[in-house]
C-alpha cells in the first residue's frame, strides 16, 4: 500500500539575495518513509531541507516563492505557527550539538520549553526518547552527567532523542553520520529504519551507499534543480538522467 | 591518473577479458562441430585440452568483479556492467563445457561410419553460433534491440532438435551400435540447443545492461 503524502512541495523557489538556490522544486514526500537528498556540495539540498521547517527564515535576504504543504497546510501561510511547525518537524545536524548541560536536561529541554513542568512526565519522556534513540541502555546510569562527555555517536543519538522528546511527525537530518565512525553510523542507520515506522524522515547524505541502504526514495539535486526523484533502487540501478548517473558513479569533476 | 580514471581502466580491462573469453568459446564451439563433421580426433582434442583456459578465465572474471564491487561500490551503469560481465562469463563457461561434451562424442564416434549424413546438426550449430556471435556483438555495441532480435532465432534450434529426434525415431529397429550412435547425435543436438539457451541468456543480460530491466527473451 502506498503511504499517504506527508509533505508536498510545489514550484518552490528560494533566493539568497540575487542568488537563486532552489529552482521550481516539486516533490511529494510520503509519510513513514525515508527520503534521501543527494547531490554535490552547494546544490541546494541542505537549503531545501531547511525550507521544510522554515529554518531559512533565520537567514537574512532570503526570498521564497511556491508552496510547502505539511498535511495539506501551507507552512509559509501567514497564520502558520513557526514554533509549532519546528516542534512537528525536528532537525538533526551534521555535527552533534548537545547543549552544555546534563544528558537528562538535553532531552527534557524541548518539553520544558513547551511548558511541561511535571517531573514524572519529564522523566517518562526522557526515558521514552532515549529508548527510541537506542541510547537508554548506555546512559541510564549517567543521566545527570554532562552530555558533552558522551562519544560522538552517543551525542548524535542524544540529539535525535532531543528531537523525539517533543514528539515530532517529521525528522530532518542533515548529514547526521558524516562525523561518525562506521559503528556509530550503523547504529544511527538502524535507528532511522526503526524511526520511520512512526516518523517521516528526510536525510541529506553524501554517502551513496547510505542513501541506498536506508531510503525508500532518493532525490538528486544539482545547482538548485531537482534533477531526478524516484524509488531509491531505480535511482541507483538505472537513473533516468545522465547527470544523476554521472554524479552517483563519480564521473563529475 | 584520477581514481575514477583508474576505475574506468579496470572496467575496460574487465570488458576486454570478457571479449577474449567469448572469442575463445566461439572458437571451441566451431572446432567441436568441425570435429563432429570431420570425425577428427585431433581437432576434438584441442577443445578438450584447452577448456581449462576457459575455466581459469571464468575464475579471473569472478575475482575481478568481486574486487570491483568491494573496492568501488559500483552504482548505476557501473553496477550493471559488472554484474552483466560476470553473468555473461558464467554462460560462456557453460557453453565451453558443452563444446567439450560435443568434442568427446566426436572422439567416441571417430572410427564409425555415420548411419546418416549429418545435416541438421551442422545447421543447428550454425544458428547457435550466429546467436552467440550476435549477442556478443550486441554486448559490445550496448544494443538491446539487436540482442532481442538475435535471440528470436533460438526457436529454429529448438525446432531442428525436434525434427532430428523424429527423424532418428522413424529410422526404426536397428543394431545396438546404431542406436548408440543415434543417442550420441541426440545428445549433440541437445547440447547445441542448450548453447542456444545460454546465448539467449547473454542477450537478456545485454538488455539488462542497457535498460536495467530483467526480461525473458524465450517467450
Amino acid at each position: 500500500m502506498e503511504n499517504a503524502v506527508k509533505i508536498s512541495v510545489k514550484n518552490l523557489n528560494l533566493y539568497y539575495g540575487d542568488l537563486q538556490a532552489l529552482k521550481e522544486v516539486n516533490i511529494e514526500i510520503s509519510e513513514n518513509s525515508v527520503t534521501a537528498l543527494i547531490g554535490p556540495s552547494g546544490c541546494g539540498k541542505s537549503t531545501f531541507l531547511k525550507t521544510l521547517n522554515r529554518m531559512n527564515d533565520l537567514i537574512p535576504n532570503t526570498k521564497i516563492t511556491g508552496e510547502v504543504l505539511l498535511d495539506g497546510n501551507d507552512i509559509y501561510a501567514g497564520d502558520c505557527d513557526v514554533i509549532e511547525l519546528r516542534k512537528n518537524i525536528g532537525m538533526v545536524f551534521q555535527k552533534p550539538n548537545p547543549f552544555p548541560m546534563s544528558v537528562f536536561d538535553n532531552v527534557a529541554y524541548g518539553p520544558r520549553v513547551h511548558g511541561e513542568r511535571n517531573k514524572r512526565a519529564l522523566q517518562e519522556t526522557v526515558e521514552r526518547s532515549l529508548k527510541a534513540a537506542a541510547l537508554w541502555d548506555e546512559v541510564k546510569d549517567r543521566l545527570s552527567k554532562p552530555a558533552l562527555g558522551l562519544s560522538g555517536g552517543q551525542q548524535q543519538r542524544l540529539c535525535i532523542a532531543r528531537v523525539l522528546a517533543v514528539q515530532p511527525e517529521v525528522v530532518l537530518m542533515d548529514e547526521p553520520t558524516s562525523s561518525l565512525d562506521p559503528i556509530s553510523t550503523g547504529k544511527i542507520e538502524d535507528l532511522m529504519d526503526e524511526l520511520k515506522k512512526k516518523y517521516t524522515i528526510i536525510i541529506v547524505t553524501h554517502n551513496m551507499q547510505q542513501a541506498a541502504r536506508i531510503s525508500e526514495r532518493t532525490a538528486f539535486f544539482l545547482l538548485g534543480d531537482l534533477i531526478e526523484e524516484g524509488d531509491t533502487i531505480d535511482i541507483f540501478k538505472t537513473p533516468r538522467d545522465k547527470r544523476t548517473e554521472d554524479y552517483i558513479t563519480g564521473r563529475f569533476g | 591518473m584520477s581514481l575514477r580514471a583508474h576505475y574506468e581502466e579496470e572496467l575496460r580491462e574487465m570488458r576486454e577479458h570478457l571479449l577474449a573469453m567469448a572469442s575463445l568459446v566461439e572458437r571451441h564451439l566451431e572446432l567441436a562441430i568441425q570435429a563432429m563433421i570431420k570425425q577428427d580426433e585431433g581437432i576434438a582434442s584441442i577443445v578438450v585440452k584447452d577448456d581449462d583456459k576457459l575455466d581459469d578465465m571464468k575464475v579471473a572474471m569472478e575475482n575481478s568483479c568481486i574486487s570491483l564491487i568491494a573496492t568501488q561500490q559500483p552504482l548505476a551503469s557501473d553496477l550493471r556492467n559488472i554484474f552483466t560481465a560476470n553473468e555473461i562469463a558464467t554462460d560462456l563457461e557453460r557453453m565451453g563445457d558443452y563444446a567439450v561434451d560435443i568434442a568427446e562424442i566426436a572422439i567416441r564416434l571417430k572410427d564409425e561410419k555415420y548411419i546418416k549424413e549429418l545435416d541438421k546438426i551442422p545447421r543447428m550449430a550454425k544458428i547457435a553460433l550466429t546467436m552467440v556471435h550476435g549477442c556478443i556483438d550486441a554486448y559490445v555495441r550496448s544494443d538491446a534491440e539487436l540482442a532481442a532480435k538475435v535471440c528470436k532465432t533460438d526457436d529454429e534450434v529448438d525446432d531442428l532438435t525436434g525434427e532430428l529426434f523424429a527423424e532418428l525415431y522413424s529410422m526404426g529397429g536397428r543394431e545396438t551400435r546404431d542406436i548408440f550412435q543415434m543417442i550420441q547425435f541426440l545428445f549433440v543436438a541437445k547440447y547445441i540447443e542448450r548453447i542456444g539457451d545460454h546465448a539467449t541468456n547473454i542477450g537478456e543480460w545485454v538488455v539488462f545492461n542497457v535498460t536495467g530491466k530483467l526480461i525473458d527473451l524465450n517467450d
